[in-house]
Protein backbone atom coordinates (compact mmCIF):
# COMPACT_ATOMS: atom_id res chain seq x y z
CA UNK A 1 0.00 0.00 0.00
CA UNK A 2 1.05 3.49 -0.49
CA UNK A 3 0.56 7.03 -0.54
CA UNK A 4 -0.72 9.43 -3.38
CA UNK A 5 0.88 12.42 -3.59
CA UNK A 6 -0.97 15.01 -6.09
CA UNK A 7 1.73 17.93 -7.65
CA UNK A 8 0.37 21.25 -8.28
CA UNK A 9 1.66 22.16 -12.06
CA UNK A 10 4.94 24.27 -10.86
CA UNK A 11 6.58 21.28 -9.05
CA UNK A 12 5.77 19.01 -11.99
CA UNK A 13 8.95 19.65 -12.96
CA UNK A 14 10.84 17.42 -10.10
CA UNK A 15 7.95 14.43 -11.47
CA UNK A 16 8.85 14.56 -15.10
CA UNK A 17 5.27 16.05 -15.42
CA UNK A 18 3.35 13.83 -13.55
CA UNK A 19 0.24 15.12 -12.04
CA UNK A 20 0.80 12.67 -8.84
CA UNK A 21 2.96 10.62 -7.87
CA UNK A 22 2.97 7.37 -5.01
CA UNK A 23 4.79 7.44 -1.73
CA UNK A 24 5.47 5.43 1.44
CA UNK A 25 5.63 6.96 5.09
CA UNK A 26 3.82 7.17 7.99
CA UNK A 27 4.06 10.76 8.40
CA UNK A 28 4.17 13.71 6.07
CA UNK A 29 7.73 14.13 6.45
CA UNK A 30 8.53 10.96 5.84
CA UNK A 31 5.90 10.95 2.72
CA UNK A 32 8.41 13.92 1.73
CA UNK A 33 11.95 12.63 2.09
CA UNK A 34 10.65 9.52 0.51
CA UNK A 35 9.52 11.72 -2.64
CA UNK A 36 13.23 13.57 -2.14
CA UNK A 37 15.00 10.38 -2.56
CA UNK A 38 13.30 9.65 -6.15
CA UNK A 39 11.88 13.32 -7.17
CA UNK A 40 15.07 15.19 -5.89
CA UNK A 41 14.71 18.93 -5.01
CA UNK A 42 11.18 18.54 -4.12
CA UNK A 43 11.94 18.55 -0.58
CA UNK A 44 13.53 22.16 -0.71
CA UNK A 45 10.28 23.72 -3.04
CA UNK A 46 8.69 22.55 0.49
CA UNK A 47 10.30 23.12 3.59
CA UNK A 48 12.77 25.42 5.13
CA UNK A 49 15.12 24.77 7.91
CA UNK A 50 12.65 22.23 9.07
CA UNK A 51 9.37 23.98 8.73
CA UNK A 52 6.99 24.03 6.30
CA UNK A 53 7.03 27.26 3.80
CA UNK A 54 4.42 29.42 4.40
CA UNK A 55 3.48 30.00 0.67
CA UNK A 56 2.69 26.04 0.30
CA UNK A 57 -0.13 24.55 1.79
CA UNK A 58 -0.30 20.50 2.57
CA UNK A 59 -3.60 18.15 2.86
CA UNK A 60 -4.07 14.83 4.06
CA UNK A 61 -7.56 13.42 2.52
CA UNK A 62 -9.09 16.97 3.57
CA UNK A 63 -7.25 17.97 6.23
CA UNK A 64 -4.65 21.40 6.28
CA UNK A 65 -1.73 19.95 8.00
CA UNK A 66 -1.14 23.17 9.95
CA UNK A 67 -4.26 22.57 11.52
CA UNK A 68 -3.54 18.09 11.73
CA UNK A 69 0.03 18.06 13.74
CA UNK A 70 2.07 20.00 10.96
CA UNK A 71 4.86 17.75 9.25
CA UNK A 72 4.17 15.39 12.32
CA UNK A 73 0.41 14.94 10.87
CA UNK A 74 -0.03 11.36 10.19
CA UNK A 75 -0.52 9.67 6.81
CA UNK A 76 -2.75 6.46 6.66
CA UNK A 77 -2.11 3.76 3.62
CA UNK A 78 -4.38 4.75 0.72
CA UNK A 79 -4.58 8.30 2.32
CA UNK A 80 -4.00 11.15 -0.58
CA UNK A 81 -1.53 13.96 0.31
CA UNK A 82 -2.14 17.09 -1.82
CA UNK A 83 0.35 19.59 -2.26
CA UNK A 84 -1.10 23.41 -3.31
CA UNK A 85 0.89 26.44 -3.36
CA UNK A 86 -1.21 29.19 -1.48
CA UNK A 87 -2.94 31.78 -3.81
CA UNK A 88 -2.18 34.54 -1.88
CA UNK A 89 -0.48 38.77 -2.40
CA UNK A 90 -1.37 42.24 -1.19
CA UNK A 91 -0.46 45.64 -2.08
CA UNK A 92 2.58 46.31 -0.25
CA UNK B 1 -8.64 38.12 -24.55
CA UNK B 2 -11.38 37.65 -22.31
CA UNK B 3 -15.07 38.04 -22.39
CA UNK B 4 -16.08 41.34 -21.50
CA UNK B 5 -19.05 40.00 -18.72
CA UNK B 6 -16.14 38.43 -17.36
CA UNK B 7 -14.37 41.58 -16.79
CA UNK B 8 -17.98 43.00 -15.94
CA UNK B 9 -18.08 40.44 -12.92
CA UNK B 10 -14.27 40.77 -12.06
CA UNK B 11 -14.61 44.46 -11.49
CA UNK B 12 -18.11 44.12 -10.26
CA UNK B 13 -16.60 41.90 -7.21
CA UNK B 14 -13.40 44.00 -6.86
CA UNK B 15 -16.47 47.24 -6.13
CA UNK B 16 -18.68 44.92 -3.26
CA UNK B 17 -15.33 44.34 -1.58
CA UNK B 18 -13.89 47.15 -1.32
CA UNK B 19 -12.16 48.44 0.72
CA UNK B 20 -10.83 44.82 1.18
CA UNK B 21 -9.32 43.27 -1.34
CA UNK B 22 -11.57 40.76 -3.80
CA UNK B 23 -9.53 37.71 -5.22
CA UNK B 24 -10.98 34.96 -7.36
CA UNK B 25 -10.38 33.15 -10.76
CA UNK B 26 -11.36 32.33 -13.87
CA UNK B 27 -11.76 28.71 -14.91
CA UNK B 28 -11.35 27.23 -18.61
CA UNK B 29 -10.47 23.86 -20.22
CA UNK B 30 -6.98 23.02 -19.53
CA UNK B 31 -4.93 23.78 -22.95
CA UNK B 32 -7.34 25.89 -24.05
CA UNK B 33 -6.05 29.61 -22.48
CA UNK B 34 -9.62 30.60 -22.46
CA UNK B 35 -11.02 32.19 -19.14
CA UNK B 36 -14.99 30.97 -19.00
CA UNK B 37 -16.28 30.28 -15.67
CA UNK B 38 -15.91 33.00 -12.82
CA UNK B 39 -15.28 31.70 -9.23
CA UNK B 40 -15.22 34.61 -6.65
CA UNK B 41 -13.50 33.58 -3.74
CA UNK B 42 -13.67 34.94 -0.11
CA UNK B 43 -10.51 36.91 1.01
CA UNK B 44 -9.84 35.26 4.06
CA UNK B 45 -7.45 38.04 5.18
CA UNK B 46 -10.42 40.25 4.66
CA UNK B 47 -8.14 42.92 4.45
CA UNK B 48 -7.24 45.81 2.52
CA UNK B 49 -3.64 45.39 1.88
CA UNK B 50 -3.41 41.27 1.53
CA UNK B 51 -5.29 38.70 0.04
CA UNK B 52 -5.61 34.67 0.69
CA UNK B 53 -8.17 31.64 -0.57
CA UNK B 54 -8.95 29.97 2.47
CA UNK B 55 -7.15 27.05 2.15
CA UNK B 56 -10.07 24.59 2.96
CA UNK B 57 -11.37 26.70 0.21
CA UNK B 58 -8.59 26.14 -2.74
CA UNK B 59 -8.52 22.47 -1.85
CA UNK B 60 -11.79 22.42 -2.94
CA UNK B 61 -11.34 24.58 -6.19
CA UNK B 62 -8.32 22.42 -6.91
CA UNK B 63 -10.44 19.47 -6.69
CA UNK B 64 -13.76 20.96 -8.46
CA UNK B 65 -11.17 22.37 -11.21
CA UNK B 66 -9.99 18.51 -11.66
CA UNK B 67 -13.13 17.11 -11.94
CA UNK B 68 -13.55 19.29 -14.90
CA UNK B 69 -10.55 19.38 -16.64
CA UNK B 70 -9.76 23.29 -15.93
CA UNK B 71 -7.23 24.85 -14.77
CA UNK B 72 -7.26 28.98 -13.45
CA UNK B 73 -6.24 30.70 -16.67
CA UNK B 74 -6.99 33.78 -14.55
CA UNK B 75 -6.37 34.41 -10.99
CA UNK B 76 -7.58 38.01 -9.99
CA UNK B 77 -7.33 40.22 -7.55
CA UNK B 78 -7.62 43.92 -6.54
CA UNK B 79 -5.30 46.66 -5.39
CA UNK B 80 -7.74 49.33 -3.75
CA UNK B 81 -5.42 52.11 -2.74
CA UNK B 82 -2.65 51.11 -4.93
CA UNK B 83 -2.29 51.17 -8.62
CA UNK B 84 -3.14 47.48 -10.83
CA UNK B 85 0.57 46.00 -10.32
CA UNK B 86 1.82 42.83 -9.19
CA UNK B 87 3.53 44.10 -5.84
CA UNK B 88 6.17 42.14 -3.99
CA UNK B 89 3.72 40.13 -1.87
CA UNK B 90 2.01 39.41 -5.11
CA UNK B 91 4.81 37.96 -7.04
CA UNK B 92 6.48 36.09 -4.16
CA UNK B 93 3.29 33.97 -4.16
CA UNK B 94 2.53 33.63 -7.71
CA UNK B 95 2.46 30.15 -8.26
CA UNK B 96 0.88 29.53 -11.46
CA UNK B 97 3.35 30.39 -14.49
CA UNK B 98 0.49 29.90 -16.91
CA UNK B 99 -2.24 31.47 -15.15
CA UNK B 100 -2.82 35.21 -16.52
CA UNK B 101 -2.81 37.33 -12.97
CA UNK B 102 -5.35 40.29 -13.82
CA UNK B 103 -5.23 43.11 -11.25
CA UNK B 104 -8.15 45.54 -10.71
CA UNK B 105 -7.60 49.04 -9.03
CA UNK B 106 -10.33 50.47 -7.12
CA UNK B 107 -8.91 53.11 -5.89
CA UNK B 108 -11.04 55.75 -8.25
CA UNK B 109 -14.26 55.45 -7.39
CA UNK B 110 -15.94 55.69 -10.91
CA UNK B 111 -12.87 54.01 -13.14
CA UNK B 112 -11.74 50.24 -12.47
CA UNK B 113 -7.77 50.51 -13.70
CA UNK B 114 -8.15 46.77 -15.66
CA UNK B 115 -4.23 44.74 -16.11
CA UNK B 116 -3.10 41.52 -16.69
CA UNK B 117 0.49 39.87 -16.20
CA UNK B 118 2.62 36.80 -16.23
CA UNK B 119 4.47 36.07 -13.64
CA UNK B 120 6.85 33.65 -13.87
CA UNK B 121 9.74 32.85 -11.88
CA UNK B 122 9.79 36.40 -10.24
CA UNK B 123 9.33 37.79 -13.64
CA UNK B 124 6.60 40.13 -14.32
CA UNK B 125 5.49 40.60 -18.06
CA UNK B 126 2.23 42.88 -18.66
CA UNK B 127 -0.22 41.66 -21.38
CA UNK B 128 -2.35 43.61 -23.43
CA UNK B 129 -5.83 42.96 -22.32
CA UNK B 130 -8.38 42.26 -25.53
CA UNK B 131 -12.02 42.28 -24.21
CA UNK B 132 -14.46 40.63 -26.73
CA UNK B 133 -18.05 40.06 -26.65
CA UNK B 134 -17.78 36.69 -27.33
CA UNK B 135 -14.65 33.89 -28.11
CA UNK B 136 -16.52 32.86 -31.57
CA UNK B 137 -14.52 34.43 -33.84
CA UNK B 138 -11.78 34.18 -32.10
CA UNK B 139 -10.13 31.12 -33.41
CA UNK B 140 -10.54 29.53 -29.73
CA UNK B 141 -12.41 25.85 -30.73
CA UNK B 142 -15.91 25.00 -32.24
CA UNK B 143 -17.98 24.80 -29.06
CA UNK B 144 -18.59 28.53 -28.35
CA UNK B 145 -22.28 29.39 -28.84
CA UNK B 146 -23.58 32.70 -31.08
CA UNK B 147 -25.15 35.37 -29.13
CA UNK B 148 -28.46 35.35 -29.76
CA UNK B 149 -29.66 38.94 -30.84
Amino acid sequence: MAVTVSIPTILRTHTGGEKSVEAKGGTVAEVIDDLESRHGGLKDRLITNGSLHRFVNIYVDDEDIRFAGGLDAPVQDSSTVTILPAVAGGMR
Amino acid sequence: MIRADLVEEIVAHARRDHPDEACGVIAGPEGSDRPERFVPMLNAARSPTFYEFDSGDLLRLYRDLDARGEVPVVIYHSHTATEAYPSRTDISYASEPEAHYVLVSTREADSAEFRSFRIVDGVVTEEEVQVVETYMFAHTGADTVPDKD
